[in-house]
C-alpha cells in the first residue's frame, strides 16, 4: 500500500510536467509574447516599441528555451521556459502581467474560497446522500418517482440561474442577506449563507441522481439478501450494508475535489463579490493577465492530483479489500 | 442576375457534417436488428418522445438558422453595373423568416406585449413644452388606434395563431395515424384513439402532445409577433423573440460540434490503450491523466483566450464580422472537444479491456484474424452503446457550459447571440428598479426546456442501451466553477 | 431411516408465485405443495430456470421486486407465513428459517468482518451481546470447521477461501438456531474436492442438530449423497416426489428418467447418452396439458390437452404423469423399448498430432515503488502431453490448476514462457506471424460460456464464416455460404438459423454454433475449454453426443479441459490430471480412472459425488483437507503434500520424479513405486 502510493506521488512529477508544458505550449508557442502584449496594451495600432517595451518590463523578451546571450547555466535559466513556466514546479509565480504578487493574492484569497467551498461540499455531500438515501428506501413508489424527476429537473437548470434566483429571492426581496460582498471574522456567515445554500441546490439534482443510482446497484447485490435473509430490517439493512458499500464508488467522486476546494468556484465568487480565488481568476481572464491565468491553470492541476491520491487513500479508510492487502 | 451571394460558414459546413453521420447512423440503426430493438425502446418512453418533439423543434430553427448569405446592395441608379457590391451583413434563412422582428427594432426596453416604452422619457409636444412620459412604441402595438384595445386585440391574434397551430398538428398527426392505422389494422378513429391515449408500441401520445404543444405555441408567437414585441425589448429596443431564437443555434452547435472532435480521439485512443496495452495505454493514459488533471473551465479559458489572440492576429483573413464570430464558434468547439474526449476515452478503454478478454475476441485470435479487425468487428460494436450514451449526454452538460464559459468572458464571440450572452447582461437588468425581468426569463425558459428536453432524452438512450449504467454526473469537470 | 414419523417443520400447500414482466406474467411456481419433516433433508432437485430457487425465495418472502405470491400457504410452526406481517417475518428469517446460498464469494458484505456480521444474527434472533455474542461466534466457527476462529472473527470475507466463505455463511445460518435450512445450490461454485468438504459438514450438522434441510441442487450426485427425499420441480410445477432409495432406483416421471440417462457417467461408456430434445419452456406460457409433453418421448395427445394430477406409486413417491393413471396401464408396460441406446461410435485413432513438451507459462508478479518482478505465477510449469489424431485427451484439474491456460498457451492465444507445443511436426513456439496464422486451421478452441464466446452482434452465418474469411480458405463468399450451411446441419442447426443472432438461441445451440465455427476451418485439433460445464445436464449430454460423432466423422483431436470427471470417464481415451501448474498422473482413461496411483487423483474421483446409491454409500473415504494453495507460492517438495494424507518427510523436500507404472502410465508420486 505505501509502495503504491510512494509511486502514485512519483507518478505526479511527469503528470504535473506534462500540465506544465501545454501550458507552455498554449501561451508560448500558439500565441506568442507579442500576442500578449498587444492584447494588454489594448489599443488597435501599437508600435513595436511599445511592445518591446512591455515585454521587457514584463520578462517576456527573453528567448524560449536557450538563451545565446547568458552565461553558463543562464543560457538555460534565464529563459521564458524557466522563468515562466518551470519555476511554477518551486511553488514560485512571481508577478503577475499587472504587476501583483501572485504568491500573495493567494494566500490572502485562499481562505474566503474555502471558507464558501468547505460548507457547500460537506452539506451538499450530506444532503444529497440523505435525499439519496430516502429516495432509494422509498423505491419504486411515487416518492421515488418524483424525486427523480425533480432531480433531472434541478440538473436542467444552469448555476447562473441558481444564483441570479438566490440574490433576487433571498437578498433582494425578502432582504435577508445582503445581496454580495464579504468581511472577514463571523459576519462572513451572513454573506456566506446565500451562496451557500445556492452551492448546495445547484449541486443536488445530480449528486442525489447518482447516488441514488448508486444504493439501488448495491441494493441488488447478493450480500444485501443475505442480509435480509438474517431477518434485519430495511432500515438496517440500509444503514449497516448498503450504505458502507456505496461509500466506495462516492468517495471515488467526491475526495478528487477536496484539495481543489482552495480554489473556490469561479461563478458563485464574482456574482456574491468574495473576494476568493474564483473571482481572482475571473477577473485575470476579463483583464488579460495571463501570468495568473497560467499559475491557476498549473495549481488547479496540482490540487486535482492531490485529490487522485487522497482518493486512493481514502480507499484504504472504506475498504478493507484495499487497506490489508 | 443573383441578388445575392451564398455564404458558407464552417459550423455550417460540419453541422452538415454531422447531420449527414446522423442520418447515416439512423439508416444503420435501421438495418441492424438490436440497435432497432433498443431505439425502439426509446420510443416507447413518453417523456422521451416529448423530448424528441422539443429537440427536433430546437433542430429546425437551428437549420433555417445555418442557410446564410450576403444580399446585393442596391445600386445607386444610373450607375453601370460592373460589379455587384453585397452586404456586409451576413444572413440565415432564419433571419428571412423573422424579417418582421429584426426590422421592428425599439429605441429601448419595452416589456412584453407592451404599446408603450418600459420608461419616462422627455417628449415634446405639439406646442413645443417638454414634459416626460411613457412614448408609444414604434412597431409594439402600433396597430392600435387606442391602446386599451390591446387585451382583445391580443386575445383574438392568439386564437387565431392556436387555430392556426392545431390545423397543423392535425395536419402532421394525419400521416402518423393513418401509419399506425395500417400497421395494427386498426380503423382511423381507432388509431387515432389509441395514439393519443398511448395504446401503441411507440409512445406516439407523447410525441402528439408535445408536438400540439409546440404548434399551438409556435403559431401563436407567429401571429403575435408580427404586431407585438411577445417577450419584449432589450436595452437597445432589439427584439428579445428574435435573440432567443438565434440562441438556439450557438447552443445546439456548442452542444453537437465538439462531437466531432471527441468521437474519433476518444474511440481510437480508447480502443487502442485497451487492446494494445502496455506502452501504447500508458502514453495514451498519460495524456488524458494530464488534459484531464487541469479544471475544466480553466484549460478551455486559457485555450480559448490564446485562440482569440491568433484569430485577431489573422483577422484579414475573415471577410465578415460573422465570418470571424464563427471561425470563434468552431475554435470554441474545437478546443471543447480535444479538452473532453478524455471522458470517453477512458470509457471505452475500461470497456476494450474488458471485451478483449471475452471469448469471442480469443475466438477471433485463434482464426488469426487482425488486431484492427478484431477491434473494429467485435470490439467497437459491442462498445458503441458508450459512445452513444456519452454523447447525449455529454451534450445538455455543453450547453450549460456555454452559459458559465459566457459569463466568463471565454464564450463564443461577442456579436454573436447565445443564452449565456442574454444571462450575462441580464444581471444588470436585475439589478434596475424597476426590474427588467423579461429578458432573463425567455433565456431561462428556453434554456431550461433544451437542457430538460435532452437529458429527458439520454435518459431513456442510457436506460434502453445499457440499463445498468450508472447515470452520470455532470461529466464535464467544471473544476472552479459551480 | 427406521425414525417414527417425525413432526411437519414445514409445509407448502398449493404456493403460487408469480413475477410481472415485460412478456407478461411469469409463473415462477404454479401450485407447488410439499412437506418438510424435523431431521430429514428434502432435495429439489430440476434443470435451470425450472423456479427450485423461486421456491426458496417464496419460503423467505424475499421475493424479486415485481414478484408476488399469488396464491397457497406456507405453513410453519401452527402459522401461515405468507399471512405474517413484514416485521413478524423478519423474526422467522434468520431464527426459524435460515438460508445459505450459491455464491459464498459475493454473498457475504465486503466491508464488514465475519465476526461482525454473525454478531448481527446473535443480536436479532438470540439477544446476545458484547462477549456473550463473541464466545456463541467462536463456537459456531469451530463448529463449521474453521480453525483459529478467534482470529478469524476479526477478518474480512476477501480473506478467507471459497470453501471457508461457505462456511461462515453456514455458520451465519445456524446462529439462529434454525428449524429449517434452506441450502440453495450450497456446493455449484465450489472445486469438487472443496464441495465434499462442505457436504460432509453440512450432513454432520443436520445430523448433529436434528435440523431439517431443504437442498436446492440439480446435481444428481448432491442428492445421492445428501437426500432423504427428493422432489422433481419441473417448469415451475413439482412433477415427482419420492424418497431416496425409490427416487435411485425407480424414478418414475420421464423427465426424471431423461435426467439419469443423460448422465455422462461411466456406466454408459458404451452408448450414446439419452438427451432431452428441446428447453423448458417459457414460464410466461399458459400451459394447458402436462408442461414436459413437448420434450417428453412419451407422450400422447392426452398429455397435451391435460394436466397431469397426482398419481401416487406407493413407498411416498407420486408423480405427474398420465402415464401412471390406471387407464392408462398398457403405456406404461410398452415403454421400456424407449431406453433402447444407439451403439457408441467407433473412433479410429491415428498418428501423433500433437505433442507438448516442458509447456511453461509464467506470469510475473510486480511489486514495490518500481513494479520490480518479485516472483512468478508458474501457472503452467513444466507441462508433458501428447495427442494422437482421432483421439481425445482430457485435462484434468480443480480450478486455479492452470488447465485453461495450458490449453491458450497451446494454441498461442497466450505466450508460453518456456517449452512449446508440436502440432503434425511443426514447432508452434517457432512459428512467425504469418506462418501461424497459416497453421491456425489445423487448431481450434470452443469455449466454456456459451454467452461470451459468440459477439452478440454478428449473425450465425457471420460467426461461422470468420475464420474461413481470416485465413482465406473456403473460396468465394457463394462456395463459402454452401460450406457454412452444411456445417451447420452437420452440428444440428436447421440452416434457416443461419441469419439469426445469438441472442435467439439456447445454450446448446450457442454452443453447437461455436462447434460450428471451430469446424468451418476443418481442424484436426480442437482444445475444449469446459465446454459444457455451463450447460444443464440434458444439454450436455446432446453436446457430448455431437463432439463424439463428430470425432468418428472427422478424426478430430479433442484437448479437452474439464473438471468433471462424469465427462472425462464417457469421453475421454487418455486422461491427464494436473495439479497447480504441473501434471501429477498421466495414462490411458482406464488406468488413471480405475486404478488412480496419485493420492490427489484417488482424492479427486473419491470427491465426486456419483448418482449411483451404491457408489455414495461405499464411498468411505475422507475428503481432502484444506484448500488449493496459490500457484504463486506453492508448497516446497510435492505441491500437494500440505493436503496429502500420506506425505512424508520426502515428500515435504523434493518434487517426486514422473515414475512410468506402464507404456502410457506415469505417476508423479514418491509412493507410486
Amino acid at each position: 500500500m505505501i509502495a503504491y502510493l510512494i509511486r502514485r506521488l512519483l507518478w505526479a512529477l511527469p503528470t504535473l510536467l506534462g500540465v506544465n508544458l501545454l501550458v507552455f505550449a498554449l501561451f508560448f508557442v500558439v500565441s506568442s509574447p507579442d500576442d500578449m502584449a498587444r492584447a494588454q496594451l489594448g489599443a488597435k495600432r501599437v508600435t513595436q516599441e511599445a511592445i518591446e517595451r512591455w515585454k521587457a518590463d514584463h520578462g517576456y523578451d527573453k528567448p524560449l528555451f536557450y538563451n545565446d546571450n547568458a552565461q553558463g547555466s543562464k543560457q538555460f535559466t534565464d529563459t521564458i521556459f524557466v522563468q515562466k513556466s518551470a519555476r511554477m514546479f518551486l511553488l514560485d509565480f512571481g508577478k503577475s502581467d499587472l504587476g501583483r504578487d501572485i504568491n500573495h493574492e493567494l494566500y490572502a484569497r485562499m481562505w474566503p474560497s474555502l471558507a464558501l467551498a468547505l460548507p457547500v461540499f460537506i452539506v451538499g455531500l450530506f444532503v444529497a446522500i440523505v435525499a439519496a438515501m430516502v429516495l432509494a428506501f422509498f423505491r419504486g413508489t411515487w416518492l421515488d418517482y418524483s424525486g427523480v424527476i425533480a432531480c433531472v429537473v434541478l440538473m436542467s437548470i444552469s448555476s447562473l440561474f441558481y444564483i441570479i434566483a438566490g440574490q433576487f429571492i433571498v437578498a433582494r426581496t425578502w432582504n435577508l442577506v445582503p445581496i454580495s460582498g464579504y468581511e472577514g471574522g463571523l459576519d462572513s456567515i451572513r454573506f456566506l449563507a446565500l451562496p451557500v445554500l445556492v452551492g448546495v441546490i445547484a449541486g443536488l439534482g445530480s449528486n442525489v441522481r447518482w447516488y441514488r443510482a448508486i444504493f439501488l446497484e448495491e441494493i441488488g447485490k447478493d450480500y444485501v439478501r443475505t442480509a435480509r435473509a438474517k431477518g434485519l430490517s430495511e432500515g438496517a439493512v440500509l444503514f449497516r450494508h448498503v450504505l458502507k458499500n456505496a461509500m466506495i464508488p462516492i468517495l471515488t467522486g467526491t475526495v478528487v475535489v477536496i484539495p481543489s476546494l482552495f480554489l473556490g468556484s469561479l461563478i458563485s465568487e464574482s456574482f456574491f463579490g468574495i473576494p476568493g480565488l474564483g473571482s481572482f481568476t475571473i477577473e485575470a481572464i476579463l483583464m488579460q493577465d495571463f501570468a495568473i491565468v497560467r499559475a491557476m491553470v498549473f495549481i488547479g492541476a496540482l490540487l486535482y492530483i492531490l485529490g487522485l491520491i487522497l482518493t486512493d487513500l481514502s480507499y484504504t479508510l472504506v475498504d478493507p479489500r484495499v487497506r490489508l492487502q | 442576375m443573383r441578388d445575392f451571394q451564398i455564404v458558407v460558414l464552417w459550423s455550417d459546413v460540419l453541422f452538415a457534417v454531422l447531420l449527414a453521420a446522423l442520418a447515416a447512423g439512423v439508416a444503420y440503426a435501421f438495418r441492424h436488428e438490436h440497435l432497432r430493438r433498443a431505439w425502439h425502446t426509446v420510443f416507447a418512453n413518453r417523456s422521451a418522445m416529448a423530448a424528441l418533439v422539443i429537440l427536433l423543434a430546437y433542430l429546425l430553427v437551428t437549420v433555417l438558422d445555418s442557410f446564410h448569405y450576403r444580399p446585393a446592395l442596391d445600386q445607386p441608379d444610373g450607375v453601370p453595373q460592373t460589379k455587384v457590391q453585397y452586404s456586409v451583413e451576413v444572413l440565415s434563412l432564419l433571419d428571412v423568416a423573422l424579417t418582421t422582428l429584426r426590422d421592428t427594432r425599439e429605441k429601448t426596453y419595452s416589456a412584453p406585449f407592451a404599446t408603450h416604452f418600459f420608461e419616462k422619457q422627455m417628449l415634446e409636444a405639439p406646442d413645443g413644452k417638454q414634459y416626460r412620459d411613457y412614448p408609444r412604441l414604434k412597431f409594439g402595438g402600433a396597430h392600435l388606434k387606442d391602446p386599451a384595445e390591446r387585451a382583445g386585440d391580443i386575445a383574438v391574434r392568439a386564437a387565431g395563431g392556436a387555430a392556426l397551430g392545431g390545423m397543423l398538428w392535425l395536419l402532421a398527426m394525419l400521416p402518423i395515424v393513418r401509419g399506425v392505422a395500417c400497421s395494427h389494422q386498426w380503423t382511423l378513429t381507432k388509431a387515432a384513439r389509441e395514439v393519443l391515449r398511448g395504446g401503441t408500441q411507440i409512445a406516439w401520445d407523447g410525441f402528439a402532445w408535445a408536438l400540439l404543444f409546440v404548434l399551438v405555441l409556435a403559431g401563436v408567437l407567429g401571429t403575435l409577433s408580427g404586431h407585438y414585441h411577445v417577450f419584449g425589448t432589450d436595452a437597445t429596443g432589439n427584439d428579445v423573440l428574435y435573440q432567443t431564437l438565434k440562441a438556439m443555434r450557438v447552443a445546439l452547435m456548442i452542444g453537437t460540434l465538439a462531437t466531432l472532435v471527441v468521437l474519433p480521439l476518444g474511440i481510437g485512443l480508447g480502443l487502442a490503450a485497451g487492446y494494445y496495452r502496455g506502452w501504447v495505454d500508458d502514453t495514451i493514459q498519460y495524456i488524458y491523466t494530464v488534459i484531464s488533471s487541469i479544471p475544466y473551465v480553466l484549460l478551455i479559458a486559457a485555450a480559448s483566450l490564446m485562440m482569440t489572440m491568433l484569430i485577431e492576429r489573422n483577422g484579414a483573413l475573415f471577410a465578415t464580422a460573422a465570418s470571424r464570430a464563427d471561425a470563434k464558434l468552431v475554435a470554441l468547439c474545437a478546443i471543447i472537444g480535444a479538452i473532453s474526449w478524455t471522458t470517453l476515452c477512458r470509457l471505452i478503454r475500461a470497456e476494450t479491456l474488458k471485451l478483449r478478454e471475452l471469448d469471442y475476441v480469443q475466438a477471433a485470435r485463434c482464426f488469426g484474424v487482425s488486431s484492427l479487425r478484431i477491434m473494429l468487428r467485435h470490439i467497437l460494436p459491442n462498445a458503441f452503446h458508450i459512445v452513444l450514451i456519452t454523447v447525449v449526454l455529454d451534450f445538455s452538460g455543453l450547453v450549460l457550459a456555454e452559459a458559465v464559459l459566457s459569463f466568463v468572458g471565454v464564450g463564443v464571440d461577442p456579436t454573436s447571440i447565445s443564452f449565456g450572452m442574454m444571462i450575462n447582461k441580464a444581471r444588470g437588468e436585475l439589478a434596475r428598479d424597476p426590474l427588467i425581468w423579461w429578458s432573463i426569463s425567455a433565456a431561462f425558459v428556453f434554456m431550461v426546456s433544451l437542457v430538460l428536453a435532452a437529458n429527458l432524452f439520454a435518459d431513456a438512450v442510457r436506460e434502453a442501451f445499457d440499463p445498468r449504467a450508472l447515470p452520470s454526473r455532470r461529466r464535464l469537470r467544471l473544476g472552479a466553477a459551480k | 431411516m427406521n425414525q417414527a414419523p417425525a413432526e411437519t417443520v414445514l409445509a407448502l400447500r398449493e404456493l403460487s408465485m408469480h413475477i410481472d414482466s415485460e412478456r407478461g406474467v411469469v409463473r415462477a411456481l404454479d401450485r407447488v405443495s410439499f412437506e418438510i419433516r424435523a431431521g430429514e433433508t428434502f432435495a429439489l432437485l430440476g434443470e435451470s430456470g425450472c423456479g427450485k430457487s423461486m421456491t426458496a425465495l417464496s419460503l423467505m418472502r424475499l421475493l424479486p421486486p415485481a414478484g408476488r405470491v399469488a396464491g397457497g400457504e406456507v405453513r410453519m410452526g401452527g402459522r401461515d407465513l405468507c399471512s405474517l406481517t413484514e416485521a413478524q417475518m423478519r423474526r422467522v428469517r434468520g431464527g426459524d428459517l435460515a438460508m445459505i446460498f450459491q455464491e459464498p464469494g459475493t454473498s457475504l458484505n465486503a466491508v464488514l468482518t465475519v465476526g461482525q456480521q454473525l454478531g448481527e444474527v446473535l443480536a436479532i434472533h438470540r439477544g446476545l451481546k458484547g462477549e456473550a455474542a463473541r464466545a456463541e461466534a467462536v463456537a459456531l466457527m469451530k463448529q463449521v470447521g474453521i480453525p483459529d476462529p478467534e482470529r478469524r472473527l476479526n477478518e474480512y470475507p476477501f480473506q478467507f477461501s471459497g470453501g471457508m466463505k461457505q462456511r461462515v455463511m453456514i455458520a451465519m445460518a445456524l446462529a439462529g438456531k434454525p428449524k429449517l435450512l434452506i441450502a440453495d445450490e450450497p456446493t455449484t461454485a465450489l472445486d469438487v474436492t472443496i464441495q465434499a468438504q462442505v457436504l460432509d459438514l453440512m450432513a454432520t450438522l443436520q445430523r448433529e442438530q436434528r435440523m431439517a434441510m431443504m437442498l436446492i441442487t440439480h446435481d444428481l450426485g448432491v442428492v445421492a449423497k445428501m437426500a432423504h427425499r427428493i422432489g422433481v420441480m419441473y417448469a415451475g410445477h413439482l412433477i415427482e416426489e419420492a424418497p431416496r432409495e425409490r427416487f435411485f432406483t425407480k424414478p418414475a416421471h420421464p423427465y426424471s428418467v431423461k435426467l439419469f440417462e443423460a448422465l455422462p457417467e461411466g456406466h454408459r461408456q458404451a452408448g450414446k447418452l439419452a438427451t432431452i430434445p428441446g428447453s423448458v419452456p417459457p414460464l410466461t406460457t399458459d400451459f394447458i396439458g402436462c408442461r414436459f409433453a413437448e420434450r417428453c418421448p412419451h407422450a400422447w395427445d392426452r398429455c397435451r390437452g391435460e394436466a397431469p394430477s397426482w398419481h401416487e406409486l406407493g413407498e411416498g413417491q407420486r408423480v405427474r404423469c398420465h402415464l401412471y393413471d390406471a387407464i392408462e396401464a398398457g403405456r406404461l408396460a410398452s415403454r421400456s423399448g424407449a431406453a433402447e441406446q444407439a451403439a457408441k461410435p467407433a473412433t479410429r485413432s491415428g498418428e501423433t498430432l500433437l505433442e507438448v513438451e516442458q509447456l511453461q507459462v509464467h506470469f510475473p508478479i510486480k511489486r514495490g515503488v518500481f513494479q520490480r518482478t518479485v516472483g512468478q505465477v508458474k501457472a503452467v510449469d513444466g507441462v508433458n502431453l501428447s495427442l494422437r489424431a482421432g483421439r481425445t485427451l482430457a485435462l484434468v484439474g480443480e480450478s486455479g490448476c492452470g488447465k485453461t491456460t495450458a490449453g491458450k498457451a497451446i494454441l498461442r492465444l497466450i505466450e508460453p514462457t518456456g517449452g512449446g507445443a508440436r502440432l503434425g511436426g511443426a514447432d508452434l513456439g517457432a512459428l512467425d506471424t504469418k506462418s501461424l496464422r497459416a497453421i491456425r486451421s489445423k487448431m481450434q478452441m470452443v469455449f466454456q460460456d456459451p454467452f461470451g464466446s459468440l459477439n452478440p452482434r454478428l449473425r450465425v452465418a457471420e460467426i461461422i464464416d470468420e475464420g474461413m474469411d481470416a485465413l482465406g480458405i473456403g473460396g468465394d463468399v457463394a462456395t463459402r455460404r454452401e460450406r457454412i450451411l452444411e456445417i451447420m446441419r452437420l452440428v444440428g442447426l436447421r440452416p434457416e438459423m443461419a441469419d439469426r443472432y445469438p441472442h435467439e438461441f439456447s445454450g446448446g445451440q450457442r454452443q453447437r454454433i461455436a462447434v460450428a465455427r471451430a469446424l468451418a476451418v476443418s481442424p484436426q485439433l480442437i482444445v475444449c475449454d469446459e465446454p459444457t460445464s455451463a450447460l444443464d445436464v440434458s444439454v450436455q449430454a446432446q453436446i457430448l453426443n455431437l463432439l463424439q460423432e463428430l470425432q468418428a466423422e472427422l478424426g478430430l483431436a479433442y484437448l479437452f479441459i474439464t473438471h468433471n470427471i462424469g465427462v472425462v470417464e464417457y469421453l475421454a481415451h487418455e486422461v491427464a490430471v494436473m495439479y497447480l501448474g504441473r501434471i501429477v498422473e498421466q495414462g490411458s482413461a482406464e488406468e488413471v480412472l480405475k486404478s488412480p496411483r496419485h493420492p490427489y487423483t484417488q482424492a479427486l474421483l473419491a470427491a465426486v459425488p456419483r448418482a449411483d446409491l451404491s457408489a455414495a454409500q461405499a464411498n468411505g473415504m475422507p475428503p481432502l483437507k484444506g484448500d488449493l494453495p496459490s500457484p504463486s507460492n506453492p508448497p516446497q517438495g510435492c505441491h500437494f503434500h500440505p493436503r496429502c494424507p500420506k506425505a512424508a518427510d520426502a515428500c515435504r523436500q523434493a518434487y517426486p520424479e514422473r515414475v512410468a507404472l506402464s507404456s502410457t502410465h506415469t505417476v508423479a508420486c514418491h509412493f507410486a513405486r
